[in-house]
């Protein structure tokens, strides 16, 4: 079965919409967004309705902090243009929908793997996994061989054998990487809907849990449109310039 | 097993962190045991990682290998496993033994590959310095599972005799992967472990200083094995300190013809380009080394070809070179692409002197782009098939010489430095053909060849870049002349 991990939608329409067309091309069977469907982009209703359409038919889908600042309000500490994007989506959605987000799980375990939004260790705190230190922290903690989160948007994969020494790797596009059983792997697919690693192109991952081979993607969309949009809505301008950038 | 043993960097850490299930201690087997469907036959082999069984299983025509590793204490054997069973399933074609299946860390791992029959080159180290026709074929073959495992993107990393096999045919097959790197996936081996990972004789300057990335470090350790089979000692000896290993960064290995004086100059050139301290000096492919393998008259040679060691003087010039320059860092891919093999295939009859100019600036545009790429510039000369021709013109000139000359004529614009491009005439009845064999046979990356577009002659004798287009295993660049200046030229030629 082919799992497609998808997260950090942020609101982007077109992102999320090529990705999950490239997934469905790949035999993706089950999917699993890993939070923050909402925050600096554009189109936070048509994404929060896909994410519950998906969601009711069987999908897993966890709480990120945007979506937790969104949904209940909650001062997860954003700053001040994030918490604008904040403020003006929950003038846009339902309160189905603010509801919807409020209540997502934070993490969800299914065979070897963990799939959380920021971390394994605490994953209400959002703490960041910038390096191999908190990536440590996360592969001494979990049980789960596998751990899958999001919150970073630049995708990495993060792996450690006997020695317990944490090696990261960027991952090549369209390359599948076996993941070996006798290490722990911490994946991160990178930002559907806000790239930052300097190229515009959205990230995702698909998972052959029979195989055992892990696929990241770098999928080109209509960026130019998606950032239109966000400066039509009256957002924060560097949000949509970021769209244009990958950066 | 010779390889060196990487030291454990630490022990586990707090003790709270879920170690992966590797309790696996190996049980004993014995024949008749059965393992996933695979019924163990005997015991081949016990080395200091691993056992080899010979093994079979109803579905397969013949008995395979399994390689169980022996997870002992030691780290070291465990991640080279983990790397073998990553990479040798990733691996096609004739120069890997092929991939049969896999067995996981949660029962018995183990890798079941194709079964190679014969010894390892391991065998022919015995009798003493080889023949250099002996030593030139082996070189080439091995050169060519080079430069395949290469373009699959993975480096090999523990190149040595007993890691090279033969089929029946002679095709050179390489075996354990255990200390490989895939450019395209995490390198388990990179800064885990203490000690440089390789065999002390053929381990690459570049491997002694935790460098895994350069796809060259496996010519250095070709060039040791040929050092080695061409003279009955190693350049370096073989060290088992990383003090020991750190020699081969400060000193020059002893010309081949200090120990055999009747050694051809050309091949120990082609030896000591392969032991170049900095890889950048090197061949830049393995494929570039088999062409000049193949092709011994068109090796340029330089100090390396010398019967003495370089000067002091000399040794410490490259020696300060090499401190100033910092080595880019390029993907295998990069480095692959920025050397191929081109071929030239040139029509020299009169009527297409306005397209063998064309030609040129296609070369040209495409040398540019390679900075390490080979020019083979190739003519044909075309023979009847039945008719037996003299050598000679009718007025007694050699025609092979005089397109071997027009050839080089042809090239001279081009101003490449020695070395760089070889000058080739076939002589064939069917250039097309003529022309493809070529390129098969040197692993040509890129043919660029002129198309005379509608002239007569064409029509008479088909269109020979159509057919290599059609039937060329790589890249192919037609070149043409715009229509006017086809017009003014006639069509009356018999060669391309």
């Amino acid at each position: 079965m082919t799992i497609a991990l998808l997260t950090d939608i942020h609101s982007n329409r077109e992102a999320l919409e090529a990705c999950l067309a490239h997934a469905q091309d790949r035999g993706a069977t089950r999917y699993l967004f890993l939070g923050d469907y909402v925050g600096y982009g554009a189109d936070p209703v048509w994404v929060v309705d896909t994410i519950m359409d998906y969601a009711a038919r069987g999908a897993v889908a966890l709480r990120g902090n945007h979506d937790e600042a969104t949904g209940s309000a909650r001062d997860v500490h954003m700053n001040e243009d994030a918490q604008r994007c904040v403020d003006w989506t929950r003038t846009q959605l339902s309160a189905e929908q603010l509801d919807f987000l409020a209540r997502l799980p934070l993490s969800a375990q299914e065979g070897n793997a963990l799939f959380v939004h920021a971390n394994g260790w605490d994953p209400q705190g959002y703490e960041y996994i910038h390096g191999p230190m908190e990536a440590a922290r996360n592969l001494q903690v979990v049980r789960a061989r596998i751990t899958f989160c999001g919150h970073m948007h630049e995708p990495m994969l993060y792996h450690m054998g006997l020695t317990q020494r944490v090696e990261m790797f960027s991952p090549v596009p369209g390359t599948p990487i076996p993941l070996s059983a006798a290490r722990r792997w911490l994946a991160i697919p990178g930002s559907v809907g806000q790239p930052r690693d300097g190229n515009p192109a959205a990230c995702y991952a698909t998972y052959d849990e029979f195989n055992n081979l892990l696929t990241f993607w770098r999928i080109p969309y209509d960026h130019a449109t998606a950032a239109h949009k966000v400066r039509a809505a009256g957002l924060p301008e560097r949000y949509a310039d970021q769209l244009v950038l990958g950066a | 097993m010779s390889t060196i043993p990487a030291a454990p960097v630490s022990g586990p850490g707090d003790g709270a962190a879920p170690a992966p299930a590797t309790s696996l201690h190996n049980v004993s087997l014995v024949p008749g045991q059965v393992i996933d469907g695979f019924r163990l036959l005997e015991r081949l082999h016990r080395g200091g990682m691993a056992v080899l069984w010979k093994v079979t299983r109803a579905d397969l025509a013949e008995p395979a290998i399994m390689k169980i590793p022996l997870l002992g204490d030691d780290p070291a054997s465990i991640v080279g496993f983990e790397v073998e069973q990553m990479i040798l399933p990733l691996l096609r074609g004739p120069h890997v033994p092929r991939f049969i299946a896999a067995g996981g860390f949660d029962a018995q791992p183990y890798i079941v590959m194709e079964m190679l029959q014969g010894e390892s080159l391991r065998a022919r180290l015995d009798g003493g310095p080889l023949a250099p026709e002996e030593l030139v074929r082996i070189g080439m073959r091995a050169a060519e599972a080079l430069h395949d495992v290469h373009q699959q993107q993975v480096i090999h990393h523990d190149v040595k005799p007993s890691n090279i096999m033969f089929r029946a045919d002679g095709t050179a097959v390489l075996i354990d992967f255990g200390l490989a790197r895939h450019d395209r996936l995490p390198d388990l081996l990179a800064e885990q472990f203490r000690l440089p990972m390789g065999t002390g004789p053929y381990i690459s300057p570049e491997q002694v200083l935790h460098n895994r990335t350069d796809p060259r470090s496996d010519l250095y350790a070709l060039g040791v094995i040929l050092y080695y089979l061409a003279t009955g000692a190693r350049p370096f000896g073989a060290p088992t300190s990383v003090r020991g290993l750190r020699r081969r960064l400060y000193e020059q290995a002893a010309p081949p013809r200090t120990r055999v004086h009747d050694f051809p100059p050309w091949l120990q050139e082609v030896i000591l380009h392969c032991l170049e301290v900095d890889p950048e000096r090197r061949y830049a492919t393995a494929a570039q080394l088999a062409f000049d393998l193949a092709h011994p008259q068109g090796v340029a040679l330089t100090a390396r070809a010398a019967s003495q060691l370089p000067s002091a003087w000399e040794r410490l010039r490259r020696l300060t070179r090499r401190m100033l320059t910092r080595p880019e860092v390029r993907t295998m891919a990069q480095q692959l692409n920025r050397a191929p093999i081109v071929m030239a295939a040139v029509d020299l009859t009169q009527e297409s002197e306005a397209l063998a100019d064309a030609l040129r600036a296609a070369v040209r545009h495409v040398l540019n782009a390679a900075p390490q790429a080979r020019l083979a510039c190739v003519s044909v000369l075309r023979t009847n098939r039945l008719v037996l021709e003299t050598p000679l013109d009718a007025v007694g000139n050699h025609r092979h010489v005089l397109r071997l000359v027009q050839l080089q004529h042809w090239a001279r614009p081009l101003a490449l430095p020695p070395g760089r491009a070889t000058f080739h005439v076939l002589e064939a009845p069917d250039p097309a053909q003529a022309i493809l064999d070529y390129a098969s046979a040197n692993r040509v990356d890129h043919v660029v060849v002129g198309s005379r577009g509608a002239s007569s002659l064409r029509r008479y004798l088909g269109s020979v870049s159509t057919q290599v287009v059609a039937e060329a295993a790589c890249t192919v660049t037609v070149v043409k002349v715009p229509r006017e200046e086809r017009a003014s030229s006639r069509s009356d030629g018999t060669s391309l």
